[in-house]
């Protein structure tokens, strides 16, 4: 199987012969960090492309054209004009927490990327409580929107800001109950461990009914958890003019807006990861040969591959949705989708304990 | 009989968002609905209706030569004092004098495209035009003549 | 003394009022208030308790504009009222001169006024389906919208020679007379129509999300309708009979088959529903005019300047958004000594501070997107 593990070895190699067991240690946390950062870059210039390119397509118009070929360099574009922008705080606004929110946004976003498998052996930590330290730390980013809301000084940035906070908490439960159902089936929390049991097939085929339930319920907590239409209450342009992020602007903004769509990729990074087999090709029981082919494609293309699909239903749902009432969302989530993975996850531990499963 | 509702409901929400899901997806799948036109590109193919009422334009034949009699009906009709036809009076072969157009004056910022200037004119020698980008940098350059250099009425028209 | 910013600060300490409730500035520079109508909205939490609406941001002074314009300049002029039924509103007063002037419209210049109101009545729904869609979250439908009121837009253009604000009709008939292209570019926009509005009840109609969004959101009695004023779309929602088309019959109205629209609930998807179903009956309406458009002349003989009696006509019609009026008043000279215009956006637009109290903010919205408020048409 095609692998970067030579070639992140070989780097390690080199360092620490060259520069010492705690210079290679230093080095290698740049060179991770310069990654890190060039991976938010990139994904949010895809990203925000993609979603303008998607909705163009659905809404029976071109889309961006007109900056680069096909419209590519149109967000780079944007970015640059943001970077210009005036960055005002409101009057009577409290400047430090106003100004500091949109980096705890971004901070916790980039938190997370932190324990994705991206490729066979290519993870920044592995760390044996993986699963659970991307739910604890996902929820960190309300914090942030909270403290946007509040220190606005602006009655749309609060109701946003609290409609935020009531629907992250909501949504962490069914989220964390549709994780639970694999972390029961696979009997780890380790990332890696995770990713290593799909070998033989992926979790949404080997778990029956009840994985591809858990998946369903996934994609809907996640949507709700990044404030994606149609749970976007917490910036509901036609009700709150934008939410908690009225009274942003220039790069700011951009912060907020880039942690909307890193967070995406992340919530569907996990999603791949746990259901669809992270970047483990498509291997179907004991079909060697089959699974040999597959093993030609490399592992970083099946996972980005399962992202962008997973990212494409989410926007699929942006475009196609009305917005649902502050109410109501909280019935979807205390009177459906609670009670359903509550009942689901049992039937999974049930399928784990006789070993039902494939 | 809740947990029966109670299912039902789930399943027919579910439908429900998929019939939507499944439109967006035809128009996704299918890039030949796209409508849109990439107007400043294709300035060359468009083509308005001939009946478009974009300025108020006169016509003049290859003798330099309109139909305006100088009458002001056009003047009356508008609503907006977009027009301001200045006469003058020519003096014709046999010594007679006669009422002839001196200045169309027109004032394109004010004016609301109504047409009811082409409606009221008895020679037809007023029409609309097609241009509809009117676009300058100086407010002044909306004011136009629209007879031009030299220009006399046609013969034979009252 | 204070200045401007002082007074800016002082507000600005608290979010709250006196009494511990949020009150928030809707407008006038609001993505749901479709122009600049200003609500002052008083919220306890998410619920509202009272809404104020402020107008008078888009005032033109309309009404007096038209006292010093002529009978044939002032009709150019309703089109800027309500902007996306400019063809009925020039209809209306087209009709209160030639009852002033006791003009007889010629039979053709009926037909396609009548067409042509039917199809402006689409337009102006198509929009306002659009623009419901986008205000309750999902943006798609907005443009699938568009596409086909473009279609409408450019049957206008080639008839009339505008897209938005026609100004086709004069005292006495048309301006001019049909394309040659309009009965099949009609015809073609009926096979169009037909073929996409059941991807409007796909994705819209028929959607959960819509459907719970609306419901039981922003009932109206029949009672309250009434006393209201209520017209229209609004009105026929709660199951009160208003089309002018069928009580007052104008033009040819009375030879055509359709069905007054009724939905009995009250509440904002019965609104929708009512709207919905109306463009298809206007599709009906259009279906057996358009074949049958006689010859003729499209344009009474009428004096170059129209002077009518002295008294008082008033006529009124079925706009998009429902009961349009037009009051003149003649001292017998070339321009009206007073001219007053029943529009229909300011009364239904007065019934919603009663209905959406004691919904959410959501709800306001979709009511509001419901009651189809045309700015301009209630500020004239």
């Amino acid at each position: 199987m095609f692998s970067l593990k030579s070639i992140t070895d070989s780097i390690q190699v080199w360092l620490s012969a060259n520069l010492g067991a705690t210079g290679a240690l230093i080095a290698q946390c740049v060179i991770v960090i310069l990654l890190a950062i060039a991976l938010f870059a990139v994904l949010g210039l895809v990203l925000v492309l993609m979603e303008r390119k998607v909705a163009a397509r659905m809404q029976v118009r071109l889309g961006p054209n007109r900056v680069g070929p096909w419209g590519s360099m149109q967000t780079a574009a944007d970015t640059l004009k943001l970077i210009v922008k005036e960055g005002l705080t409101p009057d009577g606004a409290d400047k430090f927490l106003f100004n500091l929110a949109p980096y705890i946004v971004m901070i916790v976003a980039m938190l997370l990327l932190a324990p994705i498998a991206y490729a066979n052996n290519f993870q920044i930590w592995d760390i044996n409580i993986g699963v659970l330290y991307v739910t604890a730390v996902s929820s960190l980013g309300v914090i942030g929107i909270l403290m946007a809301g509040w220190a606005s000084n602006n009655n749309y940035s609060l109701l946003g800001a609290m409609r935020s906070g009531a629907q992250i908490v909501s949504y962490e439960l069914s989220a964390g109950l549709a994780i639970l159902t694999i972390v029961v089936l696979t009997g780890s929390l380790q990332i890696s461990e995770i990713v290593q049991s799909q070998a033989d097939g992926w979790w949404i085929f080997k778990g029956h009914i009840p994985a591809i339930i858990a998946f369903i319920i996934f994609i809907i907590a996640v949507t709700a958890e990044t404030n994606r239409a149609p749970f976007d209450l917490a910036e509901a342009e036609s009700e709150l003019t934008a939410g908690f992020h009225t009274e942003y602007s220039g790069m700011k903004f951009a912060l907020f807006f880039l942690a909307e769509y890193i967070n995406i990729f992340i919530v569907c990074a996990i999603g791949a990861t746990l259901f669809l087999g992270g970047w483990m090709p498509l291997h179907i029981g004991n079909w060697q040969a089959f699974n040999h082919i597959m093993d030609y494609i490399p592992s970083s293309v099946w996972f980005f591959g399962k992202v962008f699909f997973l990212i494409f239903l989410i926007m699929w749902f942006r475009w196609t949705f009305p917005r649902l009432r502050v109410d109501q969302l909280l019935n979807l989530e205390w009177k459906y989708l609670l009670p359903i993975s509550l009942f689901n996850l049992l039937l999974v531990t049930m399928i784990a304990i006789l070993g039902w499963h494939f | 009989m809740f947990i029966k509702d109670y299912i039902s409901d789930v399943y027919k929400a579910a439908k429900s968002l998929l019939t939507g899901m499944k439109t967006t997806g035809y128009y996704f799948t299918h890039p030949k609905e796209i409508v849109t036109e990439q107007y400043p590109d294709n300035r060359d193919t468009l083509k308005m209706a001939e009946r478009f009422r974009g300025e108020v334009i006169m016509p003049h034949d290859e003798n330099n030569e309109h139909a305006c009699t100088g009458c002001t009906a056009c003047e009356l009709a508008c609503p907006n004092a977009t027009i301001k036809v200045i006469t003058k009076f020519d003096i014709s072969p046999e010594g007679k004098k006669k009422k002839a157009l001196d200045t169309f004056v027109y004032h394109l910022e004010l004016c609301t495209m109504c047409g009811l200037c082409v409606e009221a004119c008895p020679t037809s020698a007023i029409k609309m035009g097609n241009n509809f980008e009117h676009s300058v940098f100086d407010r002044s350059k909306l004011l136009k003549t629209l007879n031009n250099e030299g220009s006399k009425i046609r013969e034979g028209v009252e | 003394m204070y200045t401007e910013t002082q007074i800016l600060k002082e507000t600005s300490t608290s979010l709250l009022n006196g009494e511990g409730e949020l009150v928030i500035n809707v407008g006038p520079q609001h993505p749901a208030t479709h122009g600049v109508l200003h609500l002052v909205i008083t919220l306890n939490g998410e619920t509202i308790k009272k809404i104020e609406p402020h107008l008078g941001y888009i005032h033109r002074s309309i009404e007096k504009m038209c006292e010093s314009l002529t009978y044939r300049q002032f009709i150019y002029v309703t089109s800027r009222m309500d902007y996306l039924s400019a063809h009925i509103n020039n209809h209306a007063c087209a009709m209160a001169v030639e009852k002033a002037m006791q003009i007889e419209v010629p039979q053709r210049a009926q037909y396609i006024r009548v067409i042509l109101d039917e199809l402006t009545r689409i337009a102006s729904h198509e929009l306002w389906w659009g623009a419901l869609a986008m205000d309750v979250g999902a943006f798609t439908p907005f443009f699938y919208a568009f596409r086909e009121r473009e279609t409408i837009t450019d049957i206008m253009e080639e008839t009339c020679g505008a897209r938005l604000t026609m100004n086709y009709m004069v005292p006495g008939g048309v301006m001019a007379d049909i394309h040659p292209n309009f009965q099949q570019r009609v015809k073609d926009f009926i096979k169009l129509f037909k073929k996409n509005v059941d991807e409007y009840d796909d994705l819209v109609t028929g959607n959960v999300i819509f459907q719970n969004r609306l419901k039981n959101v922003g009932y109206l009695s029949p009672e309250d309708a009434i006393s209201y004023g209520c017209s229209g779309p609004v009105a026929r929602g709660s199951g009160v009979k208003s089309d002018i088309r069928k009580i007052a019959p104008y033009d040819i109205y009375n030879q055509v088959q359709f069905d007054e629209v009724l939905e009995t609930a009250g509440d904002s998807f019965a609104r929708y529903l009512v709207r919905v179903k109306e463009m298809r009956q206007s599709i009906s309406i259009i279906e057996q005019l358009i074949d049958n458009i006689p010859e003729g002349e499209f344009q009474a003989k009428t004096k170059a300047v129209l002077k009518p009696p002295k008294g008082e006509f008033y006529t009124r019609v079925e706009t998009a958004r429902g009961e349009l009026g037009v009051y003149i008043v003649s001292e017998g000279g070339t321009t009206p000594y007073r001219i007053k215009f029943r529009s229909p956006g300011f009364s239904n637009l007065s019934a919603l501070d009663h209905i959406s109290r004691g919904s959410k903010i959501g709800d306001l919205m979709a009511t509001m997107g419901t009651l189809d408020l045309v700015i301009p048409d209630i500020d004239r």
